[in-house]
């Protein structure tokens, strides 16, 4: 199969690759995929609690050049981002920007997976610690 | 050194030069009919296909007139199952193979069962072997073939053919096996190992594509099939079709050429293997030999580097040809069949990369395949958050993962 130009820049030139302190409460993970199923993504985003803006995002994959690329990809887009407009990036977006043929759009699902599990981990860590007026705001 | 290396000789290889050069007047100006019998033209290439047809048999032990030309190994295996099954209606109806055959025999057997055939699928150890007890338990009085490939074409593993043709004799049982693997690569004597149908390819020992034989026995048993192929009755109306002579004669010299040097290549194959294997395993953690070493074609090589998943290492090393039994390199996406079937785990076949050393490849290729393949799965464990977490000693087999 041959990979698009894009997906080969971010398996050889993967960004924002590694891992961020699970236990700061400003930093969200999410883990999804299995090992059995042949791709896992974790992918980490570090929130500015002032703000709610995204300052940095970090991730690792085990999965195919496309899963590499779609991850890859999720932190690029992810930072500067706000934590509702990330949750509105879609693995169609992914697709189109990467342009996945069908049989890898999987790959830019479990993207999207990834980064709403990191959001909604992040959003249960402020919902513990913080007074609920406080997220809202 | 030339790029890319090309290591996957269990998928094909290339045709040797010295096997073109037997073909090439086949393919220009002898291109008469084998069955045309009242002229020389016919006559020069039935004297070919005779030719051929000796050299076929010598490297396996048998009579030329044992050897049955067919269009490769999937047609050979075809016309061995079904041509007994059908043949040997009135006996039995029941089949005897293993989980990791080749779908050439496994879809054969679906479509038999179909047809009113019971197949026994048996499963094999950890070492990717059949156990001979659960084989002999398999036999019932209905059983008229076992079909059990001689060597496996993703993992290498040879089978106790000759314990399995004393066993399939003892019981009265026909033993047929897929040799595409093990022909011209390990010795193989279908009378020393009570072989009584044999399957064969040209394009994985060098010859051309296209172009097989199924060797079918003529004494103690003589072997009957049901031809498959209606027509002009070739091949002692075993199958019908007018003979590829320059396939054929490819074919032939392959055999004649596997068999002259056999011993030294297949030393010369051990010798790369194995260093091949010394290399990846002393500099990396975490890598698995997919089957037993002990009984194994000397060119084979089947690793799986954990943590690594192995399209993404295919990507990284795309100036080496090799295979992977990851699922996003199968038409199915399923990971492999074969590789499931020793109970590794998924996550292993996933990892999996198939070496397959040929007869051209050099020591100088083999230093740089493994020093690639090294700086990728490296790296590639860098970006694998299943590496981080075996390193921070987590059990990888009791997290909860979000299956998709």
């Amino acid at each position: 199969m041959a990979y698009s130009d894009k997906v080969i820049d971010h398996y050889d030139h993967p960004r924002n690759v590694g891992s961020l302190d699970k236990s700061d409460p400003n930093v969200g993970t999410g883990m999804v995929g299995a090992p059995e199923c042949g791709d896992v993504m974790k992918l980490q985003v570090k929130v500015n609690p002032e703000t709610g803006v995204i300052e940095d995002a970090k991730f690792k994959t085990f999965g195919c050049g496309s899963a590499i690329a779609s991850s890859s990809l999720a932190t690029e887009w992810l930072r500067g981002k706000t934590v509702d407009e990330a949750l509105a990036i879609k693995n169609t977006d992914i697709v189109n920007e990467l342009s996945l043929p069908p049989v890898k759009i999987h790959c830019s699902v479990l993207a999207e997976d990834a980064i709403k599990a990191a959001i909604n981990d992040y959003r249960a860590k402020v919902a513990k610690t913080t007074p609920v007026a406080a997220v809202t705001a | 050194m030339k790029l890319p290396i090309y290591m996957d000789n269990h998928a094909t290889s290339p045709v040797d030069p010295r096997v073109f050069q037997a073909m090439t007047p086949y393919l220009t100006n002898i291109f008469g009919n084998a069955a045309s019998r009242n002229h020389s033209f016919g006559w020069q290439a039935e004297e070919a296909v005779e030719k051929a047809r000796k050299q076929v048999a010598n490297l396996i032990g048998a009579t030329s007139k044992e050897i049955v030309f067919t269009s490769g190994a999937t047609e050979s295996n075809n016309l061995a199952l079904k041509g007994v099954a059908e043949m040997y209606a009135e006996k039995g109806n029941h089949i005897i193979t293993a989980a990791t055959e080749h779908k050439a025999i496994l879809d054969t057997c679906k479509r038999l069962e179909k047809h009113g055939v019971r197949v026994t699928y048996l499963p094999v150890e950890q070492n990717g072997l059949v156990d001979l007890d659960k084989l002999r338990m398999a036999i019932t009085d209905k059983t008229i073939l076992i079909s059990i490939m001689h060597a496996n074409n993703e993992i290498g593993v040879v089978q106790p053919i000759r314990e399995i043709g004393k066993i399939a004799r003892e019981r009265g049982v026909l033993l047929h096996t897929d040799g595409t693997q093990a022909a011209g690569k390990i010795p193989v004597n279908v009378l020393e190992d009570n072989i009584d149908l044999m399957s064969i390819s040209a394009h994985k020992m060098y010859g051309p594509k296209g172009v097989g034989a199924l060797y079918v026995r003529r004494r103690n048993p003589r072997v009957q099939l049901t031809a498959q192929m209606d027509g002009g009755g070739h091949e002692r109306g075993m199958r019908s079709g007018t003979l590829n002579i320059p396939g054929i004669v490819g074919l032939g010299e392959a055999c004649a050429i596997a068999q002259a040097e056999m011993p030294a290549e297949a030393k010369r194959m051990a010798f790369l293997r194995d260093k091949l294997k010394d290399r990846l395993m002393s500099s990396l953690d975490e890598v698995y030999i997919n089957g037993t070493m002990e009984h194994r074609l000397p060119n084979n090589l089947n690793i799986s580097f954990a943590y690594v998943e192995g399209e993404s290492l295919l990507m990284g090393i795309n100036d080496i040809a090799v295979s992977s039994g990851s699922a996003c390199t199968s038409a199915t996406l399923e990971p492999s069949y074969v590789l499931k079937a020793l109970g590794a785990g998924d996550d292993l076949a996933h990892s999996s990369i198939r070496f397959g050393l040929g007869r051209f490849n050099t020591e100088e290729e083999v230093d740089y395949v493994a020093g690639k393949v090294i700086e990728v799965v490296k790296k590639l464990r860098e970006l694998s958050p299943l590496y981080e977490m075996f390193k921070e000693g987590i059990d990888l087999s009791k997290v909860q993962w979000t299956a998709h």
